[in-house]
């Protein structure tokens, strides 16, 4: 039942020219940063080749590759899940949903699922880039998986956040800068130099960057996936709330 | 006396050892401060139609939403074929077909691809599935408008996509909010005669502010007014109500009012335009002896009929006064 109507999100998705322009922008943006951090191996290989522990290829072209398609794709996963919920509720098709025999739980995550299926399609398209360096040069696979793991994870949580803003609002346009604004103050809240150790502790593991860093350095750790999966649930978990709610405060 | 009478007691079936499809006690609805359903208690039984009417705001289509589950009540119990709506959701959900004043249609899907769609959210298993929609598309007149995008289609189309959807799973009870909205003539024709042969074996209930609708399609009927059920009765007994106690006798000679007013039963006699005669009667209908009088002194019998009073002015008087007498027999 949840797949069912995942599956009919990630068609309606691809009906409209949204997530086609979408997959060309980011494909495009992340192709043209792949051929320049490319671009840069090439020129310090030769430095690279004397030296003892250098980067590989994996740090040099894959890790800040994934890194920036991260921050690209908290830009524009708003225009993804803006229109999941408040949609519906605009045109009415939310009440179809209600009405049939589904439990919210069902209804939320069958969205989450279609969203974040859409997300990691996007992220294999990515892959591929980073991939294609197999041919010629020595990829570091484990770092690479992680990097990608990390990535799916931080997609995970966009989306949960991102449905969680959908159900807010009627309107899709709120949801999304809304969503917009709580993934960039996620992002940016390890920034405050605050004084007192304790503080800033707190502020950088709430930051959705720097559990993603570890990731990227290969380093996979279950605190990291803790804390995807954590915000993940919870804004899930507050989404169900909400939407049950919804049928109360009509 | 076979012309006046009252032509649909007949036909209405009692259905009062019929199954209870849906059984709502005290609903409450508050918005905000706002109480938009008050206390609001009815039952359904299988082979019923039941007509629910009111003004815009009067807390139709909350009710509605209520019983189809997409909106909680603040107060009461709903029970949709044994099964608690608020205890067992999904179980009672499984029950019901409705179509919301709007059309819960998605535009970017074609007709067949939304309708298999909704098969699946009713966990229809894929072999029923075919079947199911290509009985749903006959009955609604939707055969050839399978591969057609929904956007595409007119109103009226939409509307019967719409109602495709609530009947698609054959559930027991089917709800459906203004469904001929938007229809040409023809097609609220073709949907009334679904909706009558849908009360056969399902328990329906349908809202309108169409008043011949009512009449047309409906064993019984309620009028909502303020958020309070201030009518509810079988048609039949409804249609005894309209008939009244007044007779409308059109003549080709002028008739003698003396001469009628001499009749046993008949009180007043006014006139009611040129040829036409008002007769105000008590007790039995007195209309034999008014032909019969007609016809002995050669006035020539153009008309004579019961003026019965419209369900329109029953609502009317209803909907505009104080909460009237007929509240008590709600029952």
């Amino acid at each position: 039942m949840i797949l069912t109507i995942a599956a009919r999100e990630l068609r309606t998705l691809f009906l409209s020219p949204l997530a086609w322009t979408l997959l060309a922008v980011i494909q495009l943006i992340m192709a043209y940063l792949f051929l320049s951090q490319l671009d840069t191996f090439m020129m310090l290989q030769p430095r690279l080749a004397g030296m003892e522990g250098a980067p590989g290829v994996t740090d040099i072209v894959a890790a800040p590759l994934l890194q920036t398609s991260g921050f690209l794709l908290l830009l524009l996963a708003p225009a993804v899940t803006m229109r999941v919920f408040s949609e519906e509720r605009r045109s009415g098709t939310l009440s179809l949903l209600l009405s049939s025999p589904l439990s919210m739980t069902d209804i939320v995550l069958g969205k989450f699922l279609g969203v974040f299926a859409f997300f990691l399609l996007l992220l294999a398209m990515l892959a591929l880039m980073p991939l294609s360096l197999y041919a010629g040069t020595a990829l570091d696979a484990g770092k690479l998986a992680a990097g990608l793991l990390g990535l799916a994870l931080l997609l995970a949580s966009f989306a949960a956040i991102g449905v969680y803003m959908s159900l807010l609002t009627e309107q899709p346009v709120v949801a999304a800068v809304s969503t917009f604004g709580v993934l960039i103050l996620l992002w940016i809240i390890d920034w405050s130099g605050g004084e007192r150790a304790e503080v800033t502790g707190l502020f950088h593991y709430l930051s959705l960057q720097t559990h993603l860093e570890s990731f990227l350095k290969g380093l996979f750790s279950s605190a990291d996936l803790a804390y995807y999966l954590l915000l993940t649930l919870t804004f899930l978990v507050l989404g169900i709330r909400r939407l049950d709610e919804q049928r109360l405060t009509g | 006396m076979e012309f006046l009478a009252f032509p649909d007691t007949g036909q209405i079936i009692e259905h009062m050892d019929a199954k209870i499809l849906i059984s709502a006690e005290h609903l409450h609805r508050y918005y905000g401060h706002h109480c938009a359903v008050q206390d609001v208690s009815f039952q359904l039984a299988q082979g019923e139609v039941l007509g629910f009417l009111g003004p815009n705001g009067a807390g139709k289509s909350t009710t509605m939403r209520m019983i189809a589950g997409t909106l909680a009540p603040s107060g009461g119990r709903i029970t949709i074929n044994g099964t608690d709506l608020l205890d067992q959701p999904r179980r009672a959900k499984a029950d019901i077909g409705y179509l919301p004043e709007q059309p819960p249609l998605y535009r970017e899907l074609t007709v067949d691809e939304y309708l298999h769609y909704c098969a699946r959210l009713h966990r229809l298993a894929r072999a029923e599935r075919g079947r199911a929609v290509a009985r749903a598309k006959e009955r609604c007149g939707l055969d050839d408008a399978g591969r057609r995008l929904i956007g595409t289609l007119s109103k009226g189309y939409q509307q019967r996509v719409g109602i495709a959807q609530a009947i698609l799973h054959d559930p027991a009870v089917v709800i459906l909010d203004e469904p001929t909205v938007g229809l040409d003539p023809i097609q609220i024709r073709d949907i009334r005669g679904l909706i009558r042969e849908l009360g056969e074996r399902h328990g329906i209930i349908l809202s309108t502010h169409i008043l011949p609708e009512v009449q047309a399609t409906c064993t019984r009927v309620q009028i909502i007014n303020q958020g309070r059920l201030v009518f509810a009765e079988s048609m039949d007994r409804l249609q005894q109500r309209l008939a009244g106690n007044t007779l409308l006798l059109e003549t080709r000679e002028p008739a003698d009012a003396d001469a009628l007013r001499t009749l046993p039963g008949i009180t007043t006699v006014e006139s009611a335009g040129p040829n036409r005669l008002r007769l105000v009667f008590e007790g039995d209908n007195p209309a034999d002896r008014v032909a019969a009088l007609v016809h002995d002194k050669q006035w020539g019998l153009r008309e004579l009929a019961l003026d019965r009073r419209s369900l329109e002015q029953v609502f009317v008087d209803l909907t505009c006064s104080e909460p009237p007498a007929g509240a008590e027999e709600v029952a």
